[in-house]
């Protein structure tokens, strides 16, 4: 790509003319800012990128991106979306669901698009609740919670995106929220972060549905608490918190625990790994009902080669082998005999 | 060895047959398809005509010597033209009890009958539930039965080799092969030819190759020097059209007309598809032509398959998934996806039988409803049909062509029994095949209300051209970014939009888009008579046997004309006209009448279907009966 053709683009030249029809107050519309803002920062042509989404309401965000975009069916976005990447590996491809969509109907998907390592950006809009249907329980919905369709309290088991993510052993995972009024918003770095990974990046924002489950990451967001409810991950940097910075996360044998930094040095705290699966993985179980901070930030980042490329690579193997392929070598491929006049 | 054995021949009676067919059937261990294969390429490199008729268990390999796991394979080969792999068998070769059992209905009275007699020891005869042993009683006095101890005498001719019993006792359909190759006096040179690629080029087993030919030998002197036989049978060449030919299945001719299609049009071709019977030989037959710029993807699942292929359709890619008929129900929701965003992708629908699971390496019809209608909602998508497996090219290409013209999804309908049966195939001529025209739109296309002055300043995605087709612009072109969705689209611009009135005219569009197709069809052919008491309206594989029965009614004196369709969705613009000229409307299908309710919906005529859902295609002449029987009411 050359850097002197490319045009200086702004958060408005990635807007469209269409009305955003978010309920007011939905977490989606900081993501949707987010995401305007830091697109112009990747010095990435405008044209190439495309928003693929599946249904929910996080899936309208294609029609919301000055962009080329594919509003799917149910859960078959990230099917879409390795379709658009083998059809042309150069383009910048996004992908936008949410907890229903990508981890309930969509989860085999999801699964596999991760483990092929297809160069996708994915943002899982986690609100644990269907809000396009109107207030059902979702696949990441807590056990006990009331909804529509559980007036006696959910008793499913909820699935973790993060844990997810890395049993199917996607090459880039990571948590943000969608807004963050304790003052530390790294919504915008974890998107530029995943832009930056050549792979399948997956990434789950906290996202507030203010109509059906309205706070329930208030915990993570608000100023008096998030940064007492969660931990911010940097690579090779010990794990504190804390409003006073005052906390930390030691590994005791195979578990994690808080500790005080008035008992325990920096130096005994669990040190980041971003390359450290199983590190990932213990990460990952951390939850705010089991009184532990929540990551956020970068879980696991490693390099594996990207289904596309490799898809490509195969093409162009065996046209360098066998010579490129003609209509003529087609039909005449096989035993041919001659049957005179 | 001189395999021409010429001087050797002498000694024989030799009769000439217009034609013959011959059944080799056995244990799905045996080899059947293989020898069946070999003997059909031998014999149309000759020069016969051929048609085969591949059946075979669904189980891999079903508990030996029963009934479930009969294999078998059918070739009829001739001196004139055919259509059909035979109604009734020349030569049954039964591998073992349960290969008599279940194919012996099948022999003409009179007709050859050779069984391996050692397969026939009391527990394969209790396997396949004779009370006695069928060769030492009076059961099958009507053939000529020839009991030769083919494991033993295969054993014995290659005990020297010094291989494993278990190699040796694989061997023995070659061995048989080399039987009937002599009894048929065919050339031993191309099977040698294929079993030296096969196993010593490919598999790197030259011995095993040895081995099998050695056996092949063996059984073809054996025929030689046995004074088993009292003659010979010589099937003349066929006099075909003339030109170069090869050999190729139904799925293989799809797979090539796929890549054709996309070589005309000079673009990649991505292939999404799932592994299911019968379709998988499509996906692996393009994996094998990657150099032909050729991508393809085994997906995770049937849906994940025409999702993919959609986005690569988006991408510009010539866009392809392949199924059987349960695949083809889990598509139906990303099919609708293709409808409304209005890109093109050919989904290839090799039926099988059915319901659920039913009956998959068995043949049906039966989907053919499914393509026209079986999606939520008015969802229209072109429908055609392959009538033959070398036909299944053109089908392929004519696909291609429609989905790209038309900015629409295709569904290609192919059946189990034309996709796994071979024919040879008069190869077209590269130069007689026109390209496939493909402009992408790289220019703002419309002016937008708000703005003031001249000249085009929007990219419409939702303008039509004279074909009703939207442009196709693609990822990576810069100013012409929109996005496409399953929402209901405002004309033109695209934009989501819920208005009563639009969506009345957006249906209406993509319904007149599809009927636009009528104007790309070829004056309907007719064989036989123009007008009369009978029209006989077919469609996809049943074509042979249609075209066999026809000639069959014309020698009696019939007064019928038969068309079979190759476009099923929109119908030919001449069909009405052609119905009106006709006493009786007979449409035969293997189904319990498909086309035929699409028949009576659109022309209001009182057709008469002709319906068998037994898995396997038309006999030749339950057809001819039926018709006649119809004539006469």
């Amino acid at each position: 790509m050359t850097q002197i053709e490319l045009p200086k683009y702004t958060a408005k030249d990635f807007a469209t003319d269409q009305e955003v029809r978010w309920c007011p107050g939905c977490g989606d519309y900081a993501i949707l800012a987010a995401v305007r803002k830091v697109l112009p920062d990747l010095n990435h042509r405008k044209e190439n990128y495309v928003f693929v989404s599946g249904i929910g309401c996080s899936s309208r965000f294609p029609y919301y991106m000055g962009t080329y975009g594919i509003h799917g069916i149910h859960g078959r976005a990230p099917a879409v979306a390795t379709g658009v990447k083998a059809a042309n590996p150069e383009l910048d491809v996004w992908l936008v669901t949410g907890d229903g969509d990508g981890l309930s109907i969509g989860g085999n998907h999801l699964m596999h698009m991760l483990r092929r390592n297809v160069n996708i950006k994915v943002l899982l809009f986690n609100n644990r609740i269907y809000g396009l249907t109107k207030g059902q329980y979702s696949p990441t919905s807590l056990e006990g919670h009331r909804t529509k369709s559980t007036p006696m309290g959910s008793i499913d088991h909820p699935i973790h995106p993060i844990s997810f993510a890395l049993g199917v052993e996607a090459t880039f995972v990571a948590r943000c929220t969608d807004v963050n009024k304790g003052g530390l918003n790294i919504l915008g770095d974890v998107l530029k972060a995943a832009a930056n990974h050549r792979g399948s990046a997956f990434v789950e924002i906290y996202q507030d549905c203010n109509v059906f489950n309205h706070q329930a990451f208030f915990y993570a967001t608000e100023k008096d608490t998030a940064r007492e409810t969660t931990v911010l991950l940097e690579h090779g940097k010990p794990l504190v918190f804390g409003a006073n910075r005052d906390k930390g996360v030691r590994l005791n044998s195979t578990r994690l625990e808080v500790v005080s930094l008035d008992k325990v040095k920096e130096d005994d705290l669990l040190f980041h790994d971003e390359t450290d699966p199983a590190l990932a993985f213990l990460l990952s179980r951390m939850s705010h009902q089991q009184g532990m901070p929540e990551p956020v930030g970068v879980f696991h980042r490693i390099h594996k080669p990207c289904y596309e490329d490799m898809l490509t690579a195969q093409m162009n193997k065996a046209i360098e082998q066998r010579g490129e392929g003609n209509l003529e070598k087609l039909i005449h491929s096989g035993s041919t005999w001659t049957v005179g006049e | 060895m001189n395999t021409s054995a010429t001087a050797a021949n002498r000694q024989y009676a030799t009769e000439t047959l217009e034609s013959a067919v011959i059944r080799f059937c056995g244990d799905s261990g045996d080899g059947m398809q293989l020898t069946g294969g070999e003997f059909t390429t031998t014999s149309a490199m000759y020069g016969n005509d051929v048609a085969t008729f591949p059946d075979f268990p669904a189980e891999i390999r079903a508990p030996a010597g029963t009934l479930p796991g009969v294999s078998g394979f059918q070739v009829n080969f001739a001196s004139t033209e055919i259509y059909t792999p035979g109604d009734k068998v020349d030569v049954l070769i039964a591998m073992n009890p349960a290969g008599l059992k279940t194919n012996i209905a099948d022999l003409k009275g009179g007709g050859i009958l050779i069984v391996n007699e050692d397969a026939f020891n009391n527990n394969n005869l209790k396997k396949a539930g004779y009370a006695s042993n069928p060769l030492e009683d009076e059961s099958l006095k009507e053939f000529r039965l020839f009991k030769i101890p083919i494991s033993r005498l295969c054993e014995e001719s290659l005990a020297e080799t010094g291989m494993g019993a278990k190699a040796i006792g694989r061997a023995k359909n070659m061995y048989t092969l080399g039987i009937v190759y002599w009894l048929f006096d065919r050339s031993l040179e191309p099977t040698i030819k294929h079993l030296t690629n096969l196993f010593a080029k490919k598999k790197n087993q030259p011995e095993l190759a040895e081995l099998n030919i050695k056996a092949l030998k063996a059984g073809y002197y054996m025929g030689e020097t046995a004074e088993m036989f009292q003659s010979r049978y010589v099937v003349p060449k066929a006099k075909l059209a003339p030109g170069k030919y090869r050999q190729i299945s139904g799925n293989e001719a799809t797979a090539l007309g796929l890549i054709a299609g996309a070589r005309l049009a000079n673009k990649t071709l991505t292939y999404a598809g799932y592994p299911i019977t019968p379709a998988s030989d499509i996906l692996h037959f393009l994996s094998a032509y990657k150099n032909y710029h050729v991508k393809t993807l085994q997906m995770e699942d049937e849906i994940a398959a025409i999702c993919a292929a959609i986005g690569a359709s988006f991408t510009g890619d010539i866009a392809i998934t392949a199924s059987s008929g349960p695949g083809i129900a889990l598509k139906g929701e990303g099919i609708g996806l293709a409808v409304m965003t209005e890109l093109p992708v050919v989904i290839v629908n090799v039926q099988r039988g059915g319901p659920s699971t039913g009956l998959p390496t068995k043949t049906e019809q039966a989907d053919l409803l499914q393509a026209v209608y079986g999606r939520n909602s008015e969802c229209p998508c072109i429908v055609i049909a392959a009538r033959s497996p070398g036909d299944c090219f053109d089908a392929a290409v004519e696909a291609v062509r429609l989905a790209v013209k038309y900015m629409t999804p295709v569904m290609l309908l192919t059946d189990g029994y034309i996709a796994n049966g071979a024919e040879p195939w008069l190869l077209p001529q590269v130069g007689a095949m026109k390209p496939i025209e493909i402009k992408h739109a790289t220019e703002f296309n419309g002016h937008s209300d708000d703005a003031d002055g001249e000249g085009n300043n929007v990219y419409l995605p939702y303008l039509r051209n004279e074909n009703l087709a939207r442009p196709w612009a693609i990822p990576g072109t810069p100013k012409l970014e929109h996005r496409v969705g399953g929402l209901e689209k405002a004309e033109n611009t695209g934009n989501v939009s819920y208005d009563p009135r639009n969506h009345q005219r957006m249906v209406d569009l993509r319904q007149a888009k599809v009927e636009k197709v009528a104007q790309d069809i070829p004056p309907t052919e007719i064989q036989g008579e123009s007008s009369g008491d009978a029209l006989i309206i077919g469609w996809g594989g049943t074509y042979g046997a249609l075209h066999a029965a026809t000639e069959r009614l014309l020698k009696h004196k019939q007064k019928v004309g038969t068309v079979h369709l190759r476009h099923i969705n929109p119908l030919p613009p001449d069909l009405g006209d052609i119905i009106s000229r006709f006493k009786h409307i007979i449409v035969p299908e293997l189904n319990k009448g498909q086309l035929i309710r699409i028949i009576r919906d659109h022309f209001l005529v009182d057709a008469v279907g002709i319906n068998k859902v037994q898995g396997k295609p038309f006999l030749v002449s339950e057809l001819v009966a039926e018709i006649e029987g119809i004539i006469a009411r």
